[in-house]
């Protein structure tokens, strides 16, 4: 019984599709994500996991099926409830987007100002989660100066700040050499172990055998291990 | 708020040379506009000064009796615009000339009779002291029958006050002209300034930033180019005023009435409606830019 009830799902995507004008980025993906699990998505470049993370915080809509994140429907989430939507997830985007022209405090601040967190409780909070990823003595950095490691501690660090329940890291260990790739994923295991759900898109498949954990595989488009448990 | 503050700040700081740029435009519309209405305030008034002095002579019939004065009186001072009328009997009036005469008094003191007539001098309430009631009311007391002559102000002046009052009308429209040709910069700037953040617009949004939390700072912004704009417009204005005043006051203003720069209440009224103009014209790129 209590196993069922941790096992209820926070993600569930039912019979999704995705088409880019003629072409098929996601075809008929029916998945579901449970709380507090720490799932890969895998796949070659092209395989369609980016997409996949995008219609989960709404960056894409879908073409057909349904999402429901946390009991919300996607497909009936009114405009300006979509930012509360988003503040459920921590992303770690493929290609960081970070800010260039602010510091690395200020880009991992924005996520806390942006949901009218207090001042000091932001200073405190930034602090912690920047010496927690290791990146305290370049907060006053800014982005481009960073080496792309450093960048993606960065990307890391802003998607925690704000304690989100689920966490989707795309490709979070992409250009790292392995020590860096390491360091990275102990770091999403530490807020995995903290309670949070946490979704990788990656190819990396040293990283997901070191894992262990599930994996559903994207092939151009279609997934290829049932999904159902 | 004050993050908010902060963060415009922060951007007009990146963005200097476009806010200067706007910044300027504002202060030129709002010297331009502000100039008119100095003109304007300080013609009235003189205007004023002088209509103050308007008075109707109504003269009346020889040998009207003494006994039909009273009556008259009341008649005309229950007419539109009268505030007071003074009944001036043909020898108070002799009395006055003789007085302005001084040195010629003597040639009256020869007159065998009082050759002037009794007269009515009526003022007018100020407020009704625009052009066409002061003719309306000349005309009304001329044709009481025991009245043969009505006398009053300068014809001039009733031509000045209607050149006046075109320049009133054209400087509304003007100010309106200004008003949308800074509305329109202030747009522009606005749009420019969204457009080359638009990427970090968009980061904003997927972190979860509400519209609302986007858009304040750029309202601080476009407030706060307005009100600098309306300061530094209306700060040239005064200067100019300053050097012109000290000219024309000197030979001029002496004794009849003082230029004055526009007051207090017409100077906030200048800054609170150029803020209006910064935050309209950010409200109008900000409605376009965050449909898409
Ligand atoms: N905005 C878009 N317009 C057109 N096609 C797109 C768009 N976004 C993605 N696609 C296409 O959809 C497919 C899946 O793209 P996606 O970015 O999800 O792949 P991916 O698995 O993340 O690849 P990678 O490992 O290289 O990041 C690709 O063929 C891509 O060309
Ligand atoms: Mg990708």
């Amino acid at each position: 019984m209590i196993e069922e009830q941790e096992k209820s799902a926070i993600i569930r995507l039912f019979h999704v599709y995705r088409h880019y004008g003629s072409k098929n980025a996601l075809i008929d993906i029916t998945l579901d994500v449970f709380k507090n699990e720490f799932l890969f998505i895998s796949g070659h470049s092209g395989a369609g996991k980016t997409t996949l993370l995008k219609l989960m915080y709404l960056g894409e809509s879908v073409s057909d099926g349904q999402i429901i994140i946390d009991g919300m429907n996607l497909s009936r989430i009114s405009r300006n409830r979509i930012p509360y939507l988003r503040r459920n997830f921590g992303i770690v985007f493929q290609d960081y987007k970070l800010i260039p022209t602010k510091t690395v405090f200020e880009n991992v601040a924005l996520v806390l100002e942006a949901a009218g967190v207090k001042r000091r409780q932001i200073q405190k909070k930034v602090r912690s989660v920047l010496r927690t990823v290791g990146m305290e003595q370049r907060q006053k950095s800014l982005p481009p100066s960073l080496s792309g490691g450093e960048q993606q501690r960065v990307a890391v660090a802003r998607a925690v700040v704000g304690d989100p329940k689920i966490i989707l890291a795309d490709e979070p260990t992409g250009s790292l050499d392995s020590d860096a790739a390491d360091f990275i994923f102990d770091l999403l295991k530490r807020f995995h172990t903290r309670g949070a759900t946490v979704v990788i898109a990656t190819h990396d498949r040293e990283l997901i055998k070191k894992a262990g954990d599930r994996v559903v595989h994207l092939t151009s488009g279609r997934l290829e291990t049932p999904s159902n448990i | 708020m004050s993050l908010f503050i902060k963060k415009a700040i922060h951007d007009i700081r990146q963005n200097r040379f476009l806010n200067a740029v706007t910044v300027i435009t504002i202060a030129l519309s709002v010297l331009i506009v502000s100039a008119f209405m100095l003109f304007l305030i300080n013609t009235t008034e003189i205007m004023n000064s002088w209509k103050n002095g308007i008075r109707i002579m109504a003269y009346l019939k020889q040998g009207t009796p003494a006994a039909d004065i009273p009556g008259l009186k009341k008649k005309i001072l229950t007419m539109y615009g009268t505030q007071e009328v003074l009944f001036i009997s043909k020898s108070e009036a002799l009395n006055l000339l003789k007085d302005q005469m001084q040195r010629q008094a003597s040639l009256i003191d020869n007159l065998k009779e009082n050759p002037l007539p009794d007269a009515f001098e009526i003022r007018m309430i100020p407020a009704s002291q625009n052009w066409e009631k002061v003719e309306a009311l000349a005309a009304d007391i001329e044709s009481l029958p025991q009245v043969v002559e009505v006398e009053y102000g300068q014809q001039w002046l009733g031509r000045f006050t209607n050149i006046l009052n075109l320049f009133k009308l054209a400087s509304y429209a003007l100010g309106a002209l200004f008003f949308l040709a800074a509305v329109f910069f202030v747009a522009n700037t606005i749009r420019l300034v969204l457009y080359s953040r638009r990427e970090e617009i968009e980061i904003m949004r997927l972190v979860g930033a509400t519209n609302r939390f986007i858009k304040i700072p750029f309202y601080i912004e476009g407030i706060i180019q307005g009100g600098l704009g309306g300061m530094v417009g209306l700060a040239v204005l005064f200067v100019f005023f300053m050097l012109a005043s000290s000219k024309v006051g000197q030979d001029f203003s002496a004794g009849y009435f003082t230029i004055r720069f526009l007051p207090p209440d017409i100077l906030i009224f200048v800054i609170i409606g150029s803020m209006f103009i910064g935050w309209l014209g950010c409200y109008l790129s900000l409605k376009q830019f965050l449909k898409v």
